[in-house]
This record gives C-alpha cells, sequence and structure tokens, in this order.
C-alpha cells in the first residue's frame, strides 16, 4: 500500500526583506521612482537578472519523509526548527519553494483553536462558522452538534455572544468543534498548549480514541513531550530546517532533550581532567534507570539515580559522596550524601547510586552537582557545581492538577498522604 | 475510503478547471462568510437591518434636494428623486462592493494564516453581502415606482438581473485586484476612498450621461454608466435601451473580471507569508 502522505526534497525558502517591519507602502515606491527613475530602473533590472544581492533564509530544506495510513506522526524540536512552516505547507497555506508533497485523503488542519471565531457571534453561531473554516459541511456539523456540546460543556451559554466568555471556555468550545472533524489526515500544531489540565487531558483522550478507532493519520507538532509520548508511535525531529532524526518517539524524544540538556545526562572525565587530589578524584557521573540504563530525562512519577564512579586513591580519610540538587534558577533543592560505612575508605573504584524517588521533584530542569568530602575533620576534595543536567517532565496522565492551568510552583511536588476524619 | 482525494502539492500551481471545481467545493463557506458579515453588522446597530434602507434613502433625500431641487439638474424628464435612486442603487452596490473587497484579505489574515481554503472565497463573499444589501434597498426602488406610477418594461425587467451580474462581475474584477494589491502595499486603502468619489462624478449617478454631449460615448468606457443608463431606460423607460452600450459595459466588466482572476491567482499562494 503507498504512504499517505510523501514529502519530496521540500524547501522553504524566505527572502528576509519580505520579513522587514512595517509594510511596503505604494506611496514610497512611487515617490522612489520619481526622485531617482535611473535608480530604481538599475535595481529593477538587477532584480530580473538576478544580480540583486537577495538575503535568503530557509525556513526548510531537503525535508523527505512519508507516513503510512494510521500512523500518529509526532514533530518535535527547537523553536525556529520549521515545525509550523512545515505543517504550513502541508496545509496549503503557503506553497513550498522546492519539493512535492502528495496526499491522499481529506486533508484537515488544526492550527490554532477557534480559528475565525467571531467575539460578536453566540457560542451556537460560532460553532457552526467555525465548523465551516475547518471544513466541515453544515449537515455534518448539525449532525454532530449535540455532540459537540456536549464535549465542550457549555449548554448554558450556547445563546451568549462568545466575547463575554472566560478563555477556559472560549478554548473548551473551539477545541470541541476540532475534534469533531473526519478527515483522514489530520495535522495539528501545539494546540494543547492551552486549557486547563483536566480538559488539557480529555482532548488527548478524544485524540487517541479517534486514533485507534478510526485508524486517522495524525502529525502532530508539540512541546509536551508527555502528550508525544503517549500519542505518536514515531517521531520527526527537526533542527534548523532539517531532519535531525527520525523513527521510534522514544529514542527520538531522548535525543532531542539529551540535545536540550547541552552537557546533558553523563559526564565523564578523561584521565587528566579528572576533578579531585590526591586522595580521591571523580570519574564519571551518569542519570540512570534501575536497568542500569543512562537517562536524560526523567518524569516526575518515576524515580532516577545518580550513578557516581569514583576512585580513591589514599586510605584513612572516609570520604563520602554527596549530590546538591539544584533548580535551572540556581536554588537549592537539597543536598543528600551516601551512608556512612567503613566500606568508603577501601582504596580502589567506588561506584555508588543515590535514588531520587518518583513525586519528589516538581517538572522542571535541574542541575546536579556532585562533592566528595571528608566529615571529619571537614576537608571538601572535589565539587563540580553542574555535573550533570536533566529534566523531569510532568507526568500528564497522572497529574492532579484539574483545572490549574499553569506549572505548580515550587521544587519539590511530593504526593502526601491527607487523612480524612 | 476506495475513492480518496489526491492533493498534491508543488511550488508552482499552474491555473486549471480544478479551481473552480475547488470553489464550488467550498460554497458552503462562502454562504457562512456573507452569513457572518451581515450578522456582525447588524448585530450592533440599533437600527439593525433598517440601516440597509436608510443609508440609501437619506443620500437619495439629501442628493434630491441639492442636485435636484437647488441645482437643477436635468434628468431626461423623470422625477430627480427616483432618477437618482436608480443611479444611487447600482452604484452603492458597486463602490461597497469594491472598498470592501479590497481589504477583506486584511481583515481576515487571522485566517488566512491559520486554514487553507480559495482565497477568492472572501473577495466573493464580499460581493455577495453587498449583493444581500442591494436586495434590501431595491425594495425602496419598488415602493418609489409605485408612488410615482412608473410600471418597467417586460424587457426592462429582465434585464435587471444582467446589469447585476455586470455590476457583480465588475466589483469582483476590480476588488480582486484592489485586494491583492493592498496585501502588499497597506496605503491602497488610504487612496480608495478618492478614487471612488471621483468615479461617483465620472458616473452618471446624479446626472443623464447626455449630459456630456458629444462625448457621453466616452462615458461607456465606465462599465457603471453602461448599467445605471441601463437601468433608467428599462426600469423608468427614460431613454430607449441601447444595446450597443449593454454590450461595451458587458465586454468591458468581462475583461477586468479576467484580469482580476488572473492578478489575484498569481499572488495568491503567497499571501499567507506577506499579511
Amino acid at each position: 500500500m503507498k504512504p499517505i502522505i510523501e514529502i519530496k526534497n521540500v524547501g522553504k525558502k524566505y527572502n528576509i526583506t519580505h520579513q522587514r517591519v512595517g509594510y511596503i507602502t505604494l506611496r514610497d515606491i512611487l515617490a522612489n521612482i520619481i526622485r531617482s527613475p535611473l535608480q530604481f530602473a538599475k535595481r529593477k533590472a538587477k532584480q530580473i537578472t538576478g544580480f540583486a544581492a537577495k538575503e535568503e533564509f530557509w525556513a526548510l530544506k531537503d525535508i523527505n519523509f512519508s507516513v503510512n495510513e494510521g500512523t500518529v506522526v509526532g514533530i518535535i524540536g527547537p523553536n525556529g526548527a520549521g515545525k509550523s512552516t512545515l505543517l504550513k505547507i502541508l496545509t496549503g497555506i503557503t506553497p513550498p519553494t522546492e519539493g512535492e508533497i502528495k496526499m491522499r485523503g481529506k486533508v484537515a488542519s488544526l492550527l490554532e483553536v477557534g480559528t475565525g471565531f467571531h467575539p460578536e457571534l453566540t457560542g451556537r453561531e460560532n460553532i457552526f462558522l467555525n465548523g465551516a473554516i475547518l471544513g466541515m459541511t453544515r449537515k455534518e456539523i448539525m449532525r454532530k452538534f449535540d455532540e459537540i456540546v456536549s464535549f465542550s460543556g457549555i449548554e448554558k451559554f450556547l445563546d451568549t455572544p462568545v466575547k463575554y466568555y472566560s478563555s477556559g471556555m472560549y478554548v473548551r468550545l473551539a477545541f470541541s468543534v476540532a475534534a469533531h472533524m473526519e478527515p483522514d489526515i489530520l495535522l495539528v500544531d501545539e494546540v494543547l498548549a492551552v486549557g486547563d489540565a483536566e480538559f488539557q487531558k480529555k482532548c488527548l483522550g478524544k485524540m487517541e480514541e479517534v486514533t485507534k478507532k478510526s485508524g486517522r493519520t495524525i502529525l502532530f507538532v508539540s512541546h509536551n513531550m508527555a502528550a508525544i509520548q503517549s500519542l505518536c508511535k514515531k517521531c520527526i525531529l527537526l533542527e534548523k530546517g532539517k531532519i535531525k532524526s527520525m523513527g521510534n518517539t522514544e529514542d527520538v524524544v531522548n535525543q532531542y532533550l539529551s540535545d536540550n540538556t547541552k552537557e546533558g545526562m553523563e559526564k565523564v572525565w578523561s584521565e587528566k581532567e579528572r576533578p579531585g587530589n590526591d586522595i580521591v578524584t571523580l570519574i564519571s557521573a551518569h542519570l540512570v534507570n534501575r536497568e542500569g540504563k543512562t537517562l536524560s530525562y526523567t518524569y516526575s512519577n518515576r524515580e532516577v539515580g545518580v550513578e557516581i564512579i569514583y576512585e580513591v586513591k589514599k586510605g584513612g580519610y572516609s570520604p563520602v559522596p554527596n549530590i546538591h540538587i539544584f533548580t535551572n534558577k540556581g536554588e537549592y533543592a537539597f543536598i543528600s550524601h551516601a551512608d556512612f560505612s567503613p566500606d568508603l575508605d577501601r582504596v580502589g573504584m567506588h561506584k555508588t547510586t543515590a535514588w531520587i524517588p518518583a513525586n519528589l521533584l516538581n517538572n522542571g530542569t535541574y542541575a546536579i552537582g556532585i562533592a566528595i568530602s571528608t566529615m571529619v575533620p571537614l576537608q571538601i576534595h572535589l565539587y563540580e557545581q553542574e555535573a550533570i543536567l536533566f529534566q523531569v517532565i510532568e507526568d500528564l496522565e497522572h497529574t492532579k492538577k484539574h483545572d490549574f492551568n499553569q506549572r505548580i510552583p515550587g521544587v519539590v511536588r511530593p504526593r502526601l498522604e491527607w487523612s480524612l476524619e | 475510503m476506495g475513492n480518496k482525494t489526491l492533493t498534491i502539492i508543488r511550488p508552482k500551481k499552474t491555473f486549471s478547471l480544478r479551481d473552480f471545481k475547488e470553489l464550488w467545493d467550498y460554497k458552503e463557506l462562502l454562504y457562512f462568510f456573507v452569513w457572518r458579515d451581515f450578522k456582525v453588522r447588524y448585530k450592533q446597530t440599533i437600527v439593525g437591518i433598517g440601516w440597509a434602507i436608510f443609508q440609501p434613502f437619506m443620500t437619495m433625500v439629501v442628493f434630491s434636494l441639492f442636485f435636484g431641487k437647488l441645482l437643477k439638474i436635468p434628468s431626461d424628464g423623470i422625477p430627480y428623486p427616483i432618477f437618482v435612486y436608480t443611479g444611487l442603487l447600482f452604484w452603492q452596490f458597486f463602490s461597497s462592493a469594491l472598498s470592501e473587497t479590497s481589504g477583506t484579505l486584511i481583515a481576515n489574515q487571522a485566517i488566512i494564516t491559520k486554514v487553507y481554503f480559495p482565497r477568492l472565497i472572501l473577495p466573493l463573499s464580499s460581493v455577495a453581502t453587498k449583493l444581500v444589501d442591494f436586495a434590501i434597498a431595491a425594495i425602496i426602488l419598488a415602493g418609489m415606482m409605485v408612488y410615482y406610477g412608473y410600471t418597467p418594461h417586460l424587457t426592462g425587467f429582465f434585464l435587471i438581473p444582467v446589469l447585476l451580474v455586470i455590476t457583480f462581475m465588475a466589483s469582483v474584477g476590480g476588488g480582486l485586484f484592489l485586494a491583492a494589491i493592498n496585501v502588499k502595499y497597506r496605503d491602497v486603502r488610504f487612496v480608495l476612498p478618492y478614487f471612488i468619489q471621483i468615479l461617483l462624478f465620472l458616473t452618471p449617478v446624479i446626472y443623464p450621461a447626455s449630459i456630456a454631449g458629444k462625448y457621453s460615448w466616452l462615458l461607456a468606457f465606465n462599465p457603471m454608466m453602461g448599467v445605471i443608463q441601463t437601468a433608467r431606460a428599462g426600469l423608468l423607460g427614460a431613454t430607449p435601451i441601447n444595446w450597443t452600450l449593454v454590450s461595451i459595459s458587458f465586454a468591458t466588466t468581462a475583461v477586468l473580471l479576467v484580469i482580476g482572476v488572473i492578478y489575484f491567482k498569481k499572488v495568491e499562494r503567497y499571501f499567507a507569508d506577506i499579511v
């Protein structure tokens, strides 16, 4: 069977002059022609013959991939990598500069929730307008009307102009319309970033239901790694307009996050650079799971280990390894050190792992500092302040945020037991 | 799932019959845009739909007072109010459609950059919205005809749809051109009102074409002159119907429409990059 989406050598070029601030006015152009007709003619001639110096920018270059029917493909990458441009080309909003795309089936796109919503119109009216803009027929909208309304949960405000809606209600209504489209291919841009967590979950659930039941093909751009991982089998990583890697979601996400945390999840010092003194030296530090696999990120509901390998060169000091966790703002999260034991004083290689329990750290980026010191008398043998950087990702599925929309503040986010009497 | 539509996206799209088919596929969106513009416009005004009647009616009263009563502009032997109203009816359809269309892409840029649909829908819906206004304002003309005791000839009556088609083509053709240019050069919309005002005086709305004497043939290249002249001839029997004039008007607007559509299609795909 032929793939449902085929993308061959697609590239998109922008001329920087098009993107300058403000807009070109006819008046300026005419004034220029009258003021210096010769210069204008010269420039025009240069443009036509192609000698003019143009500032070009390739937002996308050499994009090649195909998608089989029923696959949900995630597209990730840093800002400005060309993710949205790719979607805009696929939807036909903007043409590619080169290449060819073939899509077999009805295509619908969702680059924004509530495209074309008019504040003066009521919820009911906007359902029809928005539905039509998204490519639904009037009959289709009428057939699904009740379903859309009950999914959104705004029955009471159906005949109120949407300008009086809260932003949450607005998003609910808009997403409900979008969720009821029935295309073969659905192109989705970061739309789940809005709305409260519970509704996000509902949307994700709806999307999952849709993909599993009807075998819909979805291209999904998102920064939400949890959503990407729960929805997409395959993933494409874009960087600077090119495909950096493509394949199994877990691998690609892993690569992206480890690129993102630069130094990343492990640090191995070469023999000459090893921090320390003639008593103890640090060899390496890794972030690991129980299976011993090196990680670059973790979920808030999973435990993660900091594995430290060091060498004790001289006995009699009992050096104690300890970790110092900082937030990306530089706040101290906590310190932890190994339990004292006679084994610490053994000369030779040591491998120790500190386990950070699940449901302790809040989501965010953290730096781990590693120190090895003798407690009595106090002597710090080494201290690497940012040995490892890693990310804690919110576990969207089991989150207990309900209607709370933003990141919950705080360095830690333990799940406490609450007793009721 | 057997007959799946195949979409092919390439850098350059050639103009083809498929474009018209696509336009047809999106006819419901056209309907919804007209419906939206109409709903929104009349939702905020107290007088609501009455505005569509009030506006041309007041213009007619003012014009009749100044041009008819005070300046005594000739009107081919027809009472000046009904003479000028017939002209105004078509003129306002044309001029308001033209100015509305020219700004439609800018006004809808939020949608243009987020969803694909044939961009032609937008200017078409603007003109169609004005057509609804025309229909409402035409009720007054019918009332005036009864008041002044005019019965149109049968030919005249059947000519109205033809004249509407010409006006429609003229405003779509000109509007497409202006809309496309307006995306690139945003000052066009500031110039346009003056341009339309001047055009009003070049069109026999407030005066009969006969006033221009032997140069009146020059006016024939203005398609709206043919439309208004013929409307007066057909509905009020001001002059005999000039079939040559109707043909010239039709031909000029057809050319205008073709130029407008070609230019619009040429730049259409890049709107999302520059709005």
